[in-house]
């Protein structure tokens, strides 16, 4: 379990964030809500500090993490392509949207190009079925998005080699 | 109930439906569009405001925007559309046709949605606001009999009062279980101790179901009413609302509804200047199916693991950090306000025997009109799939309704005239869940619909016991080997076996209600398990293992739509020729077999490596 020296720099936001809330044990999920909502993974040395901050052994923190879907222990793409496969939409073929995904992006669900560009996750209905199938990127929902579709929504985000690295950050 | 919004003073006003369905069509832009446009004209005498709403439940026609007091709708409205609906129809009256809603049937057009089929067939009482009111404005709610229901109570109700009010209305909780909520709050007041808890279960689990999600966006305050009634019932002094996590809106809603119930006296302490204090607080979910169940909420709300426990000890004994706790539902409450307000005779004379009042579904899926439909209990399905719902797309056969979300199951054609209540549900081997209505037909395949609930209650059972994790996952593997055409006759009862046990043994709801969609597939879709299992053939063109498809070129236009969305580049053909499918190529996706409007592609067998 070791802590990658970089999140060091960020360990006064951290404390920040964490100490917003009252070092309770009912805290902790809130907490690890807004740490993961601005970084995008609960970064180990934070799980640490949320640990000594709620009173909560490091080992339960981290089932908290591993039990609810809303966490994320590695750092997630920057571009965070939201399939949705609830009933509504996986009966209009999610599923192939997913199969394109992996194609044009070589990542499965669950997993982030290696340059933490994109990452591609399946969600359970967005609440939008009249709509389906639907995809959210970075909070942009795309609705009836077809197969023919996807491959301009890649495009929109730099996929596909077109030169995203150019563009730095 | 369904009376049309007063405009303050007849001034004309503009509202653009911004919930999630409509947002994603481009409402923002829309409202955005006819904010600026309205910012050119301080000359004109007409002051519209635009208002966000909240979801109108019609998201199918989306963005829809909506001008009262003349009561016009228009439909998928973009934002190039704002100059000339200002212009035309709010200063010179003038009605836009080619906005306006066009009924399939009798091709006229209708001037406002009140005028639907769609609409005019439901009766509102949850979603009574959603769509007439902006959410974000407690002005709004007010001008709709809002908290009248909490000043009757506090001023002249005692508490026993309002729990034998809500006891004789009959409501029976409309999270899923159905239990008599009169009932639930009287254990929960009788139960000895000073601190006891409210919670709004607004998890909404139930993957292609949003019902929920549409009231905290849409009616907030309706929601924070009925939960302060529950806890002037049964002596609470704080509330929870936990909030799944997808429903940023809805987070945002209702913590400005909180905040602006207390700048106004409704929540807090000495509400409306009696001796009744009560306060609520927002907790978002983290995302886990499970936490849908009671005591896993609780668990999750006091900061560990959404794990369900048994239920020896009812919550309304010991609930939330061991104290007297009432959860109920987010429409549950939303149900609340109009009780106490119009009286149990009024609530009670909707619905059927053992099921009064309505209820609201989120019709989805492979029909025409898709949305929320809120609709009396004991209303049939063919009433809310045909004449509500229009019927099946593009006019393919009706196969199946999916009802009751990963617990139900699935009703087949020839109950499509049962009556829709909790008993009639669970007899028919389904349940009614939160109000998922999903509609199937016959290119969607049975058995790989039981594989998919199947697979998705595998990532969300907790474990914690044997039978729920186990079974589930002794189940996914011979539905799936089924749908790859390795599945074997035996493997029919061995499922049923499994799903017995589980049912008996499981821990919580969750695992003792995974077998429904297994064993209501079984039971009315037998065939097409055997087809797959024997013939290696999947009817419906889904299994991709089984399934090959060919252009039939006696029936082939030369459209090129199948081209067009092949995303494999496995179709050729040019305009006006026969196009042609290469099977090497082809994912099997299915794609042209949907599109194609004349029935050119066809399902083919695929030859079958035995052993
Ligand atoms: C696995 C599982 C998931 C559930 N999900 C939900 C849910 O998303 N929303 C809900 O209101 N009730 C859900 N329930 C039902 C709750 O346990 C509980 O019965 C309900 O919130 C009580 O409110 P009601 O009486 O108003 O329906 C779920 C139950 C189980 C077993
Ligand atoms: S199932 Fe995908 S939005 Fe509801």
């Amino acid at each position: 379990m070791q802590i990658d020296v970089n999140e060091y720099k960020h360990e006064n936001e951290y404390k920040e964030l964490i100490e917003n809330y009252a070092g309770k044990p009912e805290s902790l999920l809130a907490i690890m809500q807004d740490i993961q909502k601005q970084y995008n993974y609960l970064p180990r040395l934070a799980i640490s500090l949320i640990s000594r901050h709620v009173g909560i052994p490091v080992s339960r923190v981290y089932a908290m993490a591993s039990f609810y879907k809303a966490f994320s222990l590695t750092p997630k793409g920057r571009f965070v392509f939201r399939v949705c496969d609830g009933t509504a939409c996986h009966i209009k073929n999610s599923e192939t949207l997913l199969d394109q995904l992996q194609k044009s992006l070589g990542i499965k669900p669950g997993e982030t190009t290696t340059d933490g560009m994109y990452s591609v996750e399946t969600v359970n209905c967005l609440g939008a079925c009249a709509l389906a199938p639907v995809m959210v990127v970075n909070g942009k929902v795309y609705g009836k998005v077809s197969p023919g579709d996807l491959e301009g929504i890649i495009k929109e985000y730099g996929g596909q080699n077109h030169g995203y690295d150019n563009q730095g950050s | 109930m369904d009376m049309i919004i007063k405009a303050h003073d007849d001034r004309q006003t503009i509202l653009v439906c911004c919930g999630t369905g409509c947002t994603a069509n481009g409402a923002r832009d829309v409202f955005n569009a006819l904010q600026s446009k309205l910012k050119d004209h301080p000359d004109i005498e007409v002051l519209p405001v635009v208002k966000a709403t909240g979801c109108n439940g019609w998201c199918e026609k989306g963005p829809l925007v909506r001008i009262i007091p003349r009561d016009i709708t228009y439909c998928s409205v973009k934002a190039q559309d704002a100059d000339e609906i200002v212009d035309k129809t709010l200063l010179e009256g003038i009605l836009i046709k080619r906005l306006l809603y066009r009924d399939p049937v009798s091709k006229e057009h209708l001037a406002s949605h009140h005028l639907t089929d769609f609409y005019r067939k439901q009766h509102k009482i949850a979603l009574r606001n959603i769509g007439e009111i902006d959410p974000a404005q407690i002005s709004d709610y007010l001008e709709r009999e809002g908290y009248q229901a909490l000043k009757k109570a506090l001023q002249k109700m005692d508490s026993q009062e309002v729990i034998d009010t809500v006891k004789a209305a009959g409501l029976r909780g409309r999270g899923g279980g159905g239990f008599p909520a009169g009932n639930k709050w009287q254990a929960c007041r009788n139960a000895s101790g000073q601190e006891k808890y409210i919670i709004c279960n607004g998890d909404e689990g139930d993957p292609g179901a949003f019902m929920d999600r549409s009231i905290m966006e849409g009616d907030p305050h309706t929601v924070i009413e009925g939960m302060i009634l529950g806890a002037y019932a049964v002596g609470a002094s704080h509330g929870y609302i936990y909030v799944r996590d997808e429903y940023d809106l809805a987070v945002q809603n209702l913590g400005q509804a909180i905040k602006d119930a207390h700048s106004h006296g409704y929540l807090g302490n000495r509400i409306m200047d009696s001796d009744f204090s009560f306060d609520i607080e927002l907790v978002r979910g983290g995302g886990a199916f499970v936490c849908g169940e009671e005591t896993a909420l609780m668990a999750s709300i006091e900061g560990r693991t959404g794990e369900p426990r048994d239920k020896y000890v009812y919550p309304t004994e010991k609930g939330l950090w061991g104290k007297p706790t009432v959860i109920n539902n987010v429409e549950t409450w939303a149900n609340i306000p109009v009780i106490i307000l119009h009286g149990a005779e009024a609530f009670a004379a909707v619905g059927t025997e053992n099921s009064k009042g309505t209820k609201v579904f989120s019709l989805v899926g492979k029909v025409v009109n898709t949305g929320l439909v809120e609709v009396p209990m004991g209303t049939t399905l063919r009433e809310i799939i045909y004449e509500i719902g229009g019927g099946v797309l593009k006019k393919r056969s009706f196969k199946a309704v999916q009802t009751g979300g990963p617990s139900g199951g699935c009703i087949p054609a020839s109950l499509l005239d049962l009556p829709v209540d909790f008993d009639s549900l669970t007899e028919a081997g389904s349940m009614m869940g939160s109000g998922g209505l999903i509609v199937m037909d016959d290119h969607t395949c049975m058995v790989e619909v039981a594989r998919y609930y199947v697979n998705f209650l595998a990532g969300e059972s907790c474990g914690k016991c044997t039978p729920c994790r186990e079974g589930i996952r002794a189940l996914l593997e011979i539905l799936t080997d089924i749908c790859n055409g390795q599945g074997r006759m035996e493997d029919l009862q061995l499922m049923e076996d499994i799903c017995l046990t589980m049912q008996e043994a499981s821990l919580c709801a969750l695992g003792r209600t995974a077998p429904n969609p297994v064993l209501s597939t079984l039971r009315y879709f037998r065939d097409e398990y055997i087809e797959h299992i024997k013939n290696h053939y999947c009817p419906a063109g889904v299994c991709r293992e089984l399934t090959t498809f060919y252009i039939d070129p006696e029936k082939c236009t030369g459209c090129t739509l199948c081209v067009k969305q092949c995303s494999a580049d496995a179709i050729k053909g040019e305009k006006k020729q026969v196009h042609t499918i290469n099977e090497s190529e082809c994912i099997r996706c299915g794609e042209c077999y949907r599109v194609c409007a004349f029935d050119a592609v066809q399902l083919g067998r695929r030859d079958h490596h035995e052993n």
